[in-house]
């Protein structure tokens, strides 16, 4: 560490920052829906990897089937895709709360082992259709390609859209949760199910939509991950465990805390990733958070211990 | 003598179902299968110490560990750092550039023993070593969670990232640990061949033996005043709480009596296999000894052998005609057992297989039926 410059150090600190940000928004982006799930509903997820790979498919559907019937169309397929991503992993939400999830709910240590055999079954389901081998849309021009400020510090546009397409995203799930009328409901399910039915909410309803929403978040963080990375069948289980630590250092029932705890553990990682050796960066990173953890288990920001 | 039985094997139905599945280990099988498949289900039989842990801690205290491949991977190395060593003398090693060191590091230029390999070059250190390393860990992750009141799902969160941290740092610390590759080319424990096929055997019959005797300790525990605090305590803890009783003690011992089996079973394994590697700490075996012990019912000890064993076959005959199939299969196993039969083969047995048999025996008798009440809902999760 000693061997750098002061000026060489910062263009490091810079671009190591930035491949930091990239993958602060793909863990935010995955960290969202489940914050969603997991920390509004208490529902363990394991198959929140694979509606992101769902989504990232989409995109290379989009992209295939626009590339052989519409070549015109190619610069703006890719909006659109993100949107079919989103209602495609949503739609498969739905169904999977329909037929697995509902019956669970009072047994969260079962929903994680179910879960976890679903997400094997479409890990499965994704080899047999796409191919063992990992696939990459074509993305369109205006994606490509990156710019310099200065002579030593390169930063890709891809990473940028990324960036803001996590922010946007960021935006509106906070907005739907804490300003509209559905994200009211939501919370109100989640804080007194009793009540909130009582009061002639159909929390069952509310819950289908609630899970559905968030793996169509899910869905949209795969759509994000395809410029940054190539798809493969269990490139969404690759990142699982980090999302879940995500939202248990953010503290589970905390959006802001579930954004915080995404920059902190990309950013150490993506730094000590330069510094330390091969994987050791991302090990030096999980156990720091393990030991926080430890101390403190109910994470960044929240109040509440928690038992479940 | 009855007491004796009745806390050893759970009485005389317990006693009775111990010594089928004793018949089916040790008589059945070996007469039944060639060596390579021996040795299979030897492998197998390694998986299922962690199932009869995932028993206590789970279906038991109630805890859910989703890594107890770390300590099955920690009680293999411990094993496994010893036999590479004994393996590496310096007489087979001389065209290294440092003999006497195990070829791994000679690759990644080590020049001399790791300070942590030294003691492990003693046997009597390593058999402790198998037994005291998971169950230390264990009792550092359990005390700084469970004294924190952390439990359920978080608790499942992290121990599953501590297998994710385990893999991870052994996979890359290639001079130290082997690496990728994991530790391989054990030949002999104590000047004593393990590869030949009598060396098997012998191996075979001693895991059988010590799986009985982890079985038979587990049962003592579960039958004594503890393992009925540690029932009331997954049924409702703050009750056990206001009673009087600290319930972090308990779950701290029940954690660390887990790893030290899980740890001998990692050690069998690694005799049994002749290696052992990252892929087998991580996230995805630790989870797969979750699904043994529930398809074999996670309160029965000894379905989590059938479990396992069940489990293992099926994936070894599915993978060799089908191997598409297999994670569909998989998959659905995981599904089916945890919403349609949450106890399990051992739950299908007491619902089904024992009142029919006891219908079986009623009608071979010609008893005339008689108005008394049946018992059959009571019975339930005998073994």
């Amino acid at each position: 560490m000693f061997a750098y410059t002061t000026s060489e150090l910062t263009s490091i600190f810079t671009m190591q920052g930035f491949a930091g940000l990239s993958l602060f928004s793909v863990l935010l982006l995955m960290a969202l829906g489940l914050a969603i799930i997991f920390g509004q509903m208490g529902v363990i997820n394991m198959a929140h990897g694979e509606f992101m790979a769902a989504g990232a498919y989409t995109v290379y559907l989009c992209s295939t089937l626009t590339a052989r019937f519409a070549p015109a169309f190619q610069p703006y397929y890719f909006l659109f895709a993100i949107v079919a991503a989103f209602f495609v992993s949503g739609s498969l939400g739905l169904l999977v709360e329909w037929g697995l999830i509902r019956f669970l709910y009072k047994r969260p240590l079962d929903t994680l082992l179910a879960t976890w055999g679903l997400s094997l079954i479409m890990q499965q389901t994704f080899r047999s259709t796409f191919g063992a081998r990992e696939v990459t849309p074509t993305l369109p021009d205006w994606l490509m390609g990156s710019f310099k400020p200065t002579e030593t510090i390169d930063i890709p546009i891809n990473g940028v859209f990324v960036m803001a397409l996590t922010l946007f995203i960021t935006a509106a799930v906070m907005f739907f949760t804490f300003k509209t009328r559905s994200g009211l409901r939501m919370r109100a399910t989640v804080q007194n199910r009793m009540m909130s039915g009582a009061v002639g909410i159909n929390t069952k309803i509310v819950d289908r939509l609630t899970f559905a929403i968030g793996c169509g978040i899910a869905g949209v963080a795969g759509a994000a991950f395809t410029t940054i990375g190539s798809t493969g069948p269990d490139s969404g289980s690759r990142y699982i465990v980090d999302t879940f630590l995500v939202v248990v250092f953010g503290g589970a029932a905390s959006m802001l805390g579930t954004v915080a705890s995404a920059f902190g553990i990309a950013q150490t990682q993506s730094i000590s990733e330069f510094f330390l050796q091969g994987t050791m960066g991302k090990v030096a990173t999980l156990l720091a958070i393990v030991i926080i953890l430890m101390i403190r288990p109910q994470g960044l920001f929240a109040s509440k211990v928690r038992r479940a | 003598m009855n007491t004796l039985n009745k806390r050893l094997f759970g009485g005389n139905e317990g006693l009775l179902g111990t010594l089928f599945l004793a018949i089916i280990l040790v008589v059945v099988l070996p007469l039944t299968l060639d060596i390579f498949r021996l040795n299979l289900m030897g492998k197998y039989l390694t998986y299922a110490f962690v199932a009869v842990s995932l028993v206590l801690l789970w279906g038991n205290a109630g805890v859910l560990s989703l890594g107890q491949g770390v300590f099955f991977g920690l009680g293999g190395y411990c094993m496994a750092m010893f036999l590479k060593l004994e393996a590496s003398d310096p007489v087979t090693t001389k065209i290294q550039t440092t003999p006497g060191i195990p070829d791994f590091m000679d690759w990644n230029q080590l020049t001399h023993l790791p300070a942590f390999w030294v003691p492990f070059k003693s046997f009597p250190f390593a058999t402790l070593a198998i037994l005291i390393v998971p169950a230390v860990i264990a009792y550092v992750v359990g005390a700084a969670m469970f004294k924190r009141r952390v439990g359920g799902v978080y608790f499942a969160v992290i121990t599953q990232a501590i297998a994710l941290i385990l893999s991870l740092g052994i996979d890359g610390n290639q001079g130290l640990t082997g690496g990728r590759n994991g530790i391989t080319d054990l030949k002999t424990l104590l000047g004593w061949d393990i590869r030949t096929k009598s060396g098997q055997y012998t191996l075979y019959f001693v895991s059988v033996a010590l799986l009985f005797g982890v079985i038979m300790l587990s049962r003592w525990v579960l039958s004594s005043k503890m393992g009925r605090i540690l029932n009331a305590m997954s049924e409702k803890e703050d009750r056990v709480r206001f009673s009087g009783y600290d319930v972090s003690d308990f779950k701290i011992f029940i954690f660390c009596l887990a790893a030290a089996i899980s740890g001998i079973g990692g050690a069998m394994f690694v005799l049994q296999v002749g290696f052992i590697s990252p892929s087998l700490v991580g996230i995805v075996p630790s989870i797969e000894m979750v699904i043994f012990a529930a398809v074999g019912g996670k309160r029965s000890l000894l379905g989590a052998v059938y479990g396992t064993l069940l489990v293992n076959t099926g994936k070894s005959l599915f993978s060799e005609t089908f191997p598409q199939l297999w994670l569909y299969a998989m998959g659905g196993l995981f599904i089916l057992v945890v919403v349609l039969m949450p106890n399990g083969l051992a739950g299908l047995w007491a619902d089904y297989a024992k009142p029919w048999l006891r219908g079986a025996k009623k009608r071979l008798l010609e008893r005339p039926p008689t108005g008394e009440p049946t018992t059959a809902g009571t019975a339930v999760e005998t073994n």
